[in-house]
C-alpha cells in the first residue's frame, strides 16, 4: 500500500466510531442479532417487570391452584399456592440477571486487576496462578455450600459464591491478553519512556484486553445464571416466597405430573436467558477478534 | 523453441480476479514460455500474489476468477473441476510457498511428507516413494538426506524447511514451477544458498518458473523477465536487465531509484556524508558508548549458558548514524535492547551522553530517556491501537510533565510537520493509517522530548521499497535538521550504504568487523562480511 492510498474508513474518529463498526459487525451475522433480540427481550422484562406481571409474584389465590397454561386470567397457569407463573418468572429473571450481573462483576472487578498484575509481575504471577489453581480444584458448590452455612442462604451469598468460582477463569484470560500485549512494540516503546508500571497496565495494556474481558463477561453470564437457580434449587440461594427461576423449579418438581407446565416455563426462561447470552457472546467475540476484522 | 511461441506453457489472457464481487485484477495478460523464467514485481497489495494463486486455483475464501482464461499447453484451466486441477497442481504446477515455517506440518516426518506428495500423484507408492523422497532431499541439498528424513520440520532451520518445501514442489517433476516470495523469509546469505540451488535443479530439468517477488534486485537476477505489477495491473513487461536497466514505465522507474542496492550508494545525498564531520566530532564525548557488552541467558533443561552478545564495543558519534548489522540470531536486537535499557547486560556497560543507562537512577535515568528513543520495526505492533495518533504523539510529554494542554498540542502539530503527516491525521487511530504513515507517526513519537539518539531496530523492515525510501529520506533529513544520531539496526546491508558513517557487522554474538562504511564495503576484512556483500541480490544490474 503506498502512502498516498486514501484510507478506507474514514470519518470515524472517536472510539464511538469503533464502537458502531463493533454493532454493525454483529448485525451482520444472523445467529448475534437473535441472541441480541433475546437479551434485550430479557433485559426489557426484568426491568419491566411491575408492569408486565399481571399479579404480584408472591400473591396466592387458593381457589385456583394447578390451573393450566393459556387459561383466561393466568396465561401460563398457576402453581400449587394459585400464584401466577408468568408474574413469578417475569420476577425471576429480575432476580437471575441481578445475581448474575453482581457474580459478573465480581469476577471483572477481582479477576481484572489480579490477571493484569499476575502477567505483568513475575513473583504476583507465582503467587495469583497457584492461588488460581487452587480455587479451581474447589467445586464451587462448596463454597456456595460453605458461604451458606456460615452467613445463611442469601442473594448477596449466591452472587458471591458464583463470583468467587468465575475469578479464575477471569484471571487467566486477562494474565494471557497481559503476557501478549507486554511483549508487543508500543508497550517496549512506553518502557523505554520510563513509563510506570500502572501507566502502562493501566493506559496501554487494559484498554486492549478490555474486548477480551467483555467476551469473558458474557461467557460467564449464563453460567452465573444456570449457578444460581441451581443454588436456589438446593434452598442455598433465594429464599421463598422471593420468587427465583431456580425455586420455582424446585417447588415444581413435587407435582410434575400433575402440573408439568409448572416446571417447562420456568426452564424455558432459563434456557432463552443462557441462550441470548451465549448467542450474543460469540457474535461479539467474532467482531471483536482481530483476526477477522481488517486493519 | 519454436513450438513454445506458438503455445506457450502457461498463457493469461484478460485475467480478472474479484474478492466479494471487488476486482482486484484488471485484466492481466501474461504468457510463461517453456523454460523461462518471469519474475512478477510489485508492492504489497499489487496482485502479484493473488496472480499466482490464481494459476493453480488455490485463491482464499471469497475470491474468484471473473474474467478471462488461464490456459496450460493451450488447455483451458480457467474453471477445471477438481480432478483436472489435481492432475495440475503437483504434477504440471509445481508451487514452493512463502512462509517455511508454517508450510510443513508439525506432527509428520519430514520424509513422508515429500513422499505423500509422490503418493497422492501416483508417482510411486510404499518403500519406492519413501526411497525416491530421500533422493530428491539430497538434490535439494539437505546433508545426510537419508536421516533428516525421519526428523520432524522443527528439527530444521529456516532455509533447510525451504529445500524441504522446495523437494516436494519438485517431487513430481513439473514443467511450471509457481514461486511465491519463496525466500523473503529468509536471511541474505541462506537465500542466495537456496536460489542458486533452485536454478541449478530448474536448469537441469528445463523448468519455467513464475517467481512473486518485492525485490527488484532479486528479480533481476533470477529472471529472464520482468513483469512489473502496480494496483492489479501490469504496468510495464520486459527482459529483466533492460527494464531494470532502463526502465519506460513512470512507476518501475520509481521502484528502480527506491531500491537500496549497493552501488546506489551516493543517490539520495540526504545523509551527511561520513567526510564532512570530521573536525566538528573532535573533543566530543560520543553520544553513545557501549563498552564490552555481554548478554548470556539460561535455557531450560541445559547446563551451559547461551551467549547471545558477546563482548561488543562500539561508540556512536554526536550528528551521525552507526549501522550494527546481522542475520537472525546475531545478537543485534539484543544489541539494542541493551542500549535501550530494556535489558541488563551480564556484563559491561552502555553510556548515553556519559552517564551509565544500567545503573543510572532519578533524575539521570529520566536524562538518559529523555536523549534517547526508539523506533521499532512493526508499524502495527509499536502504536497502541486504543489511542489517537495525537495521544500516541502525546504520549512522552505527558510522561515527562512537559508543559500544559495547549502547548503540547502545539508540539503535536509542529511534530507532524517534522515527519510531513497533514495535522488533520491527529485525531485517526492507527488502524485508519497505512503503513509508512504509522511508522511516521512512531518517528514523530520518538522525537517528541528532542532526542539526541535515535535507536532504530528494523525501522524500515516491514515497510515496502517505495516506503523505505521515504522513511530513510525523512529520517536523514530530520539528522541534517535537528543533529540526531541515529543507532540503526538492520539485516539489510543495502540500506545500510544509504545511511550509515560507521558500520558493525555482528554474527553469533561477536563482532567480526567494524569501521566506516566505505572501508567496510570497498574493502571489507572478514569472509563473512564479504559473503554478506556477494548475497545481495541484483548489485551487478544496477551497476
Amino acid at each position: 500500500m503506498s502512502e498516498a492510498t486514501p484510507v478506507t474508513q474514514t470519518a470515524e474518529i472517536d472510539l464511538g466510531g469503533q464502537r458502531g463498526q463493533v454493532l454493525r459487525q454483529i448485525a451482520r451475522n444472523p445467529l448475534g442479532v437473535v441472541g441480541g433480540l433475546l437479551l434485550l427481550a430479557v433485559v426489557l422484562t426484568a426491568v419491566l417487570a411491575p408492569l408486565l406481571a399481571p399479579y404480584s409474584p408472591e400473591q396466592v389465590h387458593f381457589d385456583t391452584p394447578f390451573q393450566r397454561a393459556f387459561t383466561v386470567g393466568f396465561p401460563l397457569g398457576t402453581d400449587d399456592l394459585g400464584r401466577d407463573i408468568l408474574s413469578r418468572i417475569v420476577y425471576g429473571t429480575r432476580v437471575s440477571l441481578l445475581v448474575g450481573a453482581l457474580a459478573v462483576l465480581l469476577a471483572v472487578v477481582v479477576g481484572t486487576p489480579l490477571g493484569l498484575l499476575a502477567g505483568y509481575v513475575g513473583w504476583v504471577d507465582v503467587i495469583v496462578s497457584r492461588l488460581t489453581d487452587l480455587t479451581l480444584a474447589f467445586p464451587f458448590l462448596i463454597i456456595a455450600v460453605g458461604l451458606a452455612a456460615i452467613n445463611g442462604p442469601s442473594v448477596g451469598n449466591a452472587a458471591v459464591a458464583l463470583g468467587i468460582a468465575q475469578v479464575p477463569t477471569m484471571v487467566r484470560v486477562v494474565r494471557a491478553e497481559t503476557l501478549r500485549h507486554k511483549e508487543l512494540e508500543f508497550v517496549l516503546a512506553a518502557r523505554s519512556l520510563d513509563a510506570g508500571g500502572g501507566r502502562i497496565l493501566g493506559q496501554h495494556i487494559l484498554p486492549n484486553a478490555l474486548s477480551a474481558v467483555i467476551v469473558q463477561a458474557t461467557v460467564i453470564m449464563p453460567v452465573a445464571v444456570i449457578g444460581e437457580a441451581l443454588l436456589s434449587f438446593l434452598g442455598l440461594g433465594i429464599q421463598p416466597p422471593t420468587p427465583s427461576l431456580g425455586i420455582m423449579l424446585s417447588d415444581a418438581q413435587q407435582y410434575i405430573f400433575r402440573a408439568p407446565t409448572a416446571a417447562v416455563f420456568p426452564g424455558l426462561a432459563i434456557a432463552v436467558i443462557c441462550l441470548g447470552f451465549n448467542l450474543f457472546g460469540d457474535a461479539l467475540r467474532d467482531a471483536l477478534d482481530p483476526t477477522t476484522r481488517k486493519r | 523453441m519454436p513450438s513454445a511461441a506458438s503455445t506457450p506453457l502457461l498463457r493469461i489472457t484478460d485475467l480478472e480476479v474479484s474478492y466479494h464481487g471487488t476486482p482486484v485484477l484488471h485484466g492481466i495478460d501474461l504468457t510463461v514460455a517453456e523454460g523461462e523464467r518471469v519474475a512478477l514485481v510489485g508492492e504489497s497489495g499489487s496482485g502479484k500474489s493473488t496472480t499466482a494463486a490464481a494459476v493453480i486455483d488455490l485463491l482464499p475464501a471469497g475470491g474468484a476468477v471473473t474474467r478471462g482464461r488461464i490456459e496450460y499447453r493451450g488447455d483451458d484451466v480457467t474453471h477445471a473441476d477438481d480432478k483436472r486441477m489435481r492432475r495440475l497442481r503437483g504434477r504440471q504446477v509445481g508451487l514452493v510457498p512463502q512462509d517455511p515455517m508454517s508450510n510443513l506440518n508439525p506432527a509428520t516426518r519430514v520424509g513422508k511428507q515429500i513422499a505423500e506428495t509422490l503418493v497422492a500423484h501416483g508417482v510411486a507408492s510404499g518403500r519406492e516413494a519413501r526411497k525416491r523422497a530421500v533422493e530428491l532431499m539430497g538434490e535439494a541439498g539437505i546433508p545426510d538426506a537419508d536421516k533428516r528424513s525421519k526428523q520432524y520440520p522443527h528439527e530444521f532451520s529456516g532455509g533447510m524447511r525451504q529445500r524441504v518445501l522446495i523437494a516436494i514442489a519438485l517431487a513430481c517433476e513439473p514443467d511450471l514451477l509457481v514461486a511465491d516470495e519463496p525466500t523473503s523469509a529468509l536471511d541474505v546469505t541462506v537465500q542466495r544458498r537456496i536460489l542458486d540451488h533452485l536454478e541449478t535443479l530448474r536448469s537441469r530439468r528445463g523448468t519455467s518458473m513464475l517467481l512473486v517477488t518485492h525485490d527488484l534486485g532479486l528479480a533481476a537476477d533470477r529472471a529472464d523477465r520482468v513483469v512489473v505489477m502496480q494496483h492489479g495491473r501490469i504496468v510495464e513487461d520486459g527482459p529483466a536487465h533492460e527494464l531494470l536497466r532502463d526502465p519506460q514505465h513512470e512507476y518501475t522507474r520509481r521502484l528502480v531509484a527506491a531500491a537500496p542496492s549497493v552501488s546506489t550508494a551516493t543517490r539520495t545525498g540526504a545523509v551527511a556524508t561520513s567526510d564532512e564531520d570530521p573536525q566538528q566530532d573532535k573533543g566530543l564525548e560520543p553520544i553513545l558508548v557501549a563498552e564490552h557488552l555481554t548478554k548470556e541467558y539460561s535455557v531450560r533443561g541445559r547446563r551451559e549458558r547461551l551467549t547471545a552478545v558477546d563482548d561488543v564495543s562500539f561508540a556512536v558519534r554526536a550528528g551521525t548514524t552507526t549501522a550494527v548489522v546481522g542475520e537472525s540470531g546475531s545478537g543485534k536486537t539484543t544489541v539494542a535492547r541493551m542500549v535501550l535499557g530494556l535489558e541488563t547486560p551480564t556484563s559491561g556497560e552502555v553510556r548515553v551522553a556519559g552517564e551509565h543507562v544500567a545503573t543510572a537512577k532519578g533524575a539521570q535515568r529520566r536524562a538518559i530517556r529523555r536523549a534517547m528513543q526508539p523506533v521499532f520495526q512493526d508499524p502495527y505492533a509499536s502504536l497502541n491501537p486504543m489511542f489517537t495518533v495525537e495521544h500516541i504523539v502525546d504520549e512522552p510529554l505527558r510522561v515527562f510533565d512537559v508543559g500544559d494542554r495547549r502547548s503540547r498540542r502545539a508540539r503535536v502539530a509542529e511534530l507532524l510537520d517534522h515527519v510531513a503527516l497533514p495535522r488533520d491525521l491527529a485525531q485517526r487511530h492507527p488502524n485508519e493509517l497505512s503503513g509508512g504513515q504509522r511508522q511516521r507517526v512512531a518517528i514523530a513519537r520518538a522525537l517528541a522530548l528532542d532526542p539526541r539518539l535515535v535507536v532504530c531496530d528494523e525501522a524500515v523492515s516491514a515497510l515496502d521499497v517505495l516506503v523505505q525510501d521515504q522513511i530513510l529520506t525523512l529520517l536523514g533529513d530530520l539528522q541534517r535538521d535537528l543533529g540526531l544520531s541515529y543507532l540503526f539496526i538492520t539485516h539489510d546491508l543495502a540500506v545500510v550504504r544509504l545511511v550509515a558513517h560507521d558500520v558493525l557487522v555482528m554474527q553469533q554474538g561477536k563482532v567480526v568487523e567494524a569501521g566506516t562504511v566505505d572501508d567496510v564495503f570497498e574493502r571489507p576484512g572478514s569472509d563473512y562480511t564479504r559473503e554478506l556483500l556477494a548475497a545481495i541480490p541484483g548489485a551487478d544490474v544496477f551497476t
